[in-house]
């Protein structure tokens, strides 16, 4: 049975939150995180925000990358369920 | 693996062009560092401000191979001017740099990322040794890597290196003599994504892959094969239109694909460990480092040692090189004959280098922290922590470290700028670090401010030296700042900035790589920026020592005559001599020409030629101030003081130096771009004469605006 999806923007998630790279709204930003290895279908957990609330560390395939909060707006995540 | 492999050897040759390649953080110049030892030297890559680092090494009795660390990129998309460089050098055949072998450095820890750029260089189908850096890490974590299977894979040579602890580089050396798999491996189908186009261009130009030929209709720009054969350009440019290609869907679609290959060889390749990991050692230190309370203040202790460090400890050093300078000059006096030569050598010459030498303290300590800071990993938090304040100014999170180090002196921290990636978030650090005030100010500041209060008084608690001072610094920041955001508005961006950036894990420090930037960020100085300096400094001492005509004899012989000698003891004879010299030379002209302009700020021609002549540093103004009112030198800055005390203006006949003529002066030295040394370095720094002139102009601006304000508000 297939679930809806429920997607959300990776500026969104909360910290210790994993999701899964759909799609991206902004063409010029999403070459940039792609060649960062952010590809559809990757998961990705936030890890920490900064102090001012902006930008945020997201876990993915690895490594920690950082991005602002307008950035990582442009990345559309779906939640991964917790059973 | 394919049958038709074929293989290219380079060890007939004798000296081999290696170009190092890999992503940022992958030890890409610990291992450079590894190959080359000693056998460095820094240049530049033509035509662009990027550093060209490169080192001869002999790989057998009969070969050298000539390695070039070339600038650290994501991929071959080129987005900023250090990604373009490796873009040109890799992909255009014609270009001096073009490498005959490619070492592709990647980070074993982080594979997946690192095979994207790899799979990109790959399909260039180049003669590449791929080299795995940081086993040593993988190892520690549990994974295993099957290098074998990984060689298989990609068709090229794997070898598992740790450039650190120096594995592997024999191999590497090794393998470039041996022969070398051309790259058969083809990871995605260009002809897929982008059609028949990529068979038109490669039947139009000669090309060694398909990947070059996708990567010109990207790059159109950036590629140089019709340098002489514009109609052939014109004919490419119409294919690339009439096939109405979308670059960004293209290379989007392109990245995609490549990641799914990308993972299936990752999945083949890596084990990983099972077991749940523990909470790793950088997330740990993350949560202080980065911690809202914590994190600033470790930031501002490290900013505090920092400063203390090129502010208070460079001290010694520069006052032995300062000594060792008196001392040379002293001697080169005495040995040579008294006369223009010698003059020239001693106070032209010896006056520049030392001027220069004196810089090599801070240079050095300021960028052995600097070197730590980035090798640890630390520098990247303090872009994450500072990035959304120091953002409404247009400026860098690591723009702290420049403007702090500012305080102490503007020339390191100009040369510091180096680690902002974002050309315009770079320019403004470097435009707006000259306005704090820095330590070459403060004799400037000291002299001033006494003349405007006596030390004596204080309101309570308060001394009112010392709140004046704290202002002066107070607004140089507030300037500095203000002038942030204006240039953030004005300045248009070449490139779109990104803060998508690595947070690289922690490690410790490498000693040989922070002596290593310490000594070239000095030979840098010392060669670049030193010979401007010394050319300046030999104009401002002929401007300062000479006059048209013979009237500087005239004057000498005046002061020889037996009417002065028998009224004057010698030193007072000597100290007359110098001030009236020094007014009737060039730069004493100079200061009278300049009067009209500088006398709506309350100067006359006496503060013009301070002007002239604390181009040099700011400091000389008080030297200056020294001779021209025939002040003692031997006296310490007291008689000075005095002596501008009672001067008065000889056509209103008050007092020259009023609170409002003090005040207007010392916000004029707080603004000006009176400093050499900075411009000959933000020349160097912007390899254009554009943005020197630009910052002294607008500095120069601000600083008599400020000026005129200031005396006629106190007036």
């Amino acid at each position: 049975m297939k679930q809806k999806k429920i997607l959300k923007k990776l500026s969104q998630l909360e910290i210790g939150q994993s999701a899964i790279i759909d799609s991206f709204t902004d063409k010029e930003m999403s070459l940039k995180l792609l060649e960062m290895g952010c590809t559809p279908g990757e998961i990705v957990t936030l890890d920490r925000i900064a102090p001012m609330g902006d930008p945020i560390a997201i876990n993915i395939s690895g490594y920690l990358l950082s991005l602002r909060k307008e950035e990582a707006s442009t990345v559309m995540v779906s939640l991964i369920n917790k059973n | 693996m394919e049958s038709n492999q074929s293989f290219v050897n380079f060890s007939e040759h004798s000296s081999l062009k290696i170009a190092l390649v890999g992503n940022p953080n992958s030890g890409k110049s610990t291992l450079f560092n590894a190959l080359t030892g000693l056998h460095q030297k820094t240049g530049n890559f033509p035509g662009v401000t990027v550093d060209k680092k490169s080192g001869i090494v002999k790989l057998s009795p009969t070969v050298t191979g000539e390695f070039v660390d070339l600038p650290g990129t994501y991929s071959l998309y080129p987005k900023s001017l250090d990604e373009s460089v490796t873009f040109e050098v890799l992909c255009n055949p014609n270009n001096e740099d073009h490498p005959d072998i490619t070492v592709i450095v990647a980070d074993a820890s982080n594979l997946k990322r690192n095979l994207f750029l790899v799979s990109q260089i790959l399909d260039l189908k180049i003669p590449v040794i791929f080299a795995l850096n940081m086993i040593d890490l993988v190892e520690k974590e549990g994974d295993v890597i099957d290098c074998v299977r990984l060689s298989e894979r990609l068709g090229v040579k794997v070898i598992a290196v740790s450039a650190r602890r120096k594995e592997g580089i024999e191999e590497i050396k090794e393998a470039l003599l041996q022969p070398l798999p051309v790259p058969q491996y083809e990871f995605i189908d260009l002809r897929k994504i982008a059609g028949d186009v990529i068979d038109k261009i490669r039947s139009m130009i000669h090309l060694n892959s398909d990947f070059a030929a996708f990567q010109s209709i990207s790059n159109v720009q950036e590629i140089h094969y019709f340098d002489n054969k514009p109609e052939k350009k014109a004919k490419f440019e119409a294919i690339i239109k009439s096939s109405k290609l979308d670059i960004n869907k293209l290379q989007t679609h392109e990245s995609v694909e490549r990641y799914k290959v990308i993972n299936r060889i990752a999945e083949e390749c890596v084990t990983h460990k099972t077991a749940i990991k523990t909470e790793s050692f950088t997330h740990k230190l993350d949560g202080l480092l980065t911690h809202r309370i914590y994190g600033y203040a470790i930031f501002l202790v490290i900013l505090f040692f920092i400063f203390q460090t090129i502010f208070f400890l460079a001290k010694f050093p520069m006052e032995w090189i300062e000594s060792l300078f008196v001392f040379v000059s002293q001697w080169t006096t005495s040995i040579l004959p008294a006369g223009e030569v010698t003059n020239l050598v001693v106070n032209g010459i010896l006056a520049g280098l030392s001027g220069v030498v004196v810089f090599i303290p801070q240079i050095a300590l300021l960028f052995a922290f600097i070197a730590i800071l980035e090798d640890t990993g630390y520098m990247a938090r303090v872009s994450f922590i500072m990035d959304k304040m120091m953002r409404r100014f247009g400026l860098n999170g690591r723009s702290v470290i420049p403007l702090v180090s500012g305080v102490a002196c503007a020339v390191p921290a100009i040369m510091s700028t180096r680690t902002i990636s974002s050309w315009k978030e770079r320019i403004i650090t470097i435009m707006v670090t000259p306005l704090m005030s820095c330590s070459a100010r403060l004799p400037v500041y000291t002299l001033l401010i006494s003349l405007v209060v006596p030390p004596s008084k204080t309101e309570g608690f308060f001394n009112y030296q010392g709140l004046i001072l704290m202002g002066l610094y107070l607004i140089g920041f507030i300037a500095a700042i203000t002038a942030a955001f204006v240039f953030k508005i004005i300045l248009k961006a070449k490139e779109k900035s990104y803060f998508i950036m690595e947070l690289p894990v922690y490690r410790s420090p490498q000693w040989r790589t922070v002596g290593r930037v310490m000594f070239e960020k000095v030979k840098v100085f010392l060669f670049d920026a030193g010979k401007i300096i010394v050319a300046i400094s030999i104009i401002l001492w002929f401007l300062s020592s000479h006059a048209p005509g013979d009237r500087m004899k005239q004057i000498e012989n005046k002061y020889t005559s037996t009417e002065l000698t028998s009224t004057y003891s010698p030193a007072e004879l000597n100290v007359k001599l110098s001030a009236e010299k020094l007014e009737s030379s060039y730069a004493g002209m100079l200061g009278k020409a300049l009067e009209p302009a500088i006398a709506p700020l309350g100067f006359d021609w006496k503060i013009g030629i301070a002007l002239v002549t604390s181009f040099a540093a700011r400091e000389v103004f008080v030297g200056t101030m020294a001779t021209i009112y025939s002040a003692d030198s031997k006296d310490n800055s007291r008689t000075v003081r005095d002596k501008m005390m009672t001067e008065l203006n000889s056509q209103t006949n008050l007092p020259t130096f009023s609170f409002a003529v003090s005040f207007s002066l010392l916000i004029f030295y707080a603004f000006a771009m009176q400093c050499m040394s900075t411009l000959a370095v933000v020349y160097r720094e912007t390899k254009s004469w554009k943005w020197p002139l630009i910052q002294f102009l607008f500095m120069g601006t601000l600083a008599y605006v400020s000026a005129f304000v200031v005396f006629h508000i106190l007036k």
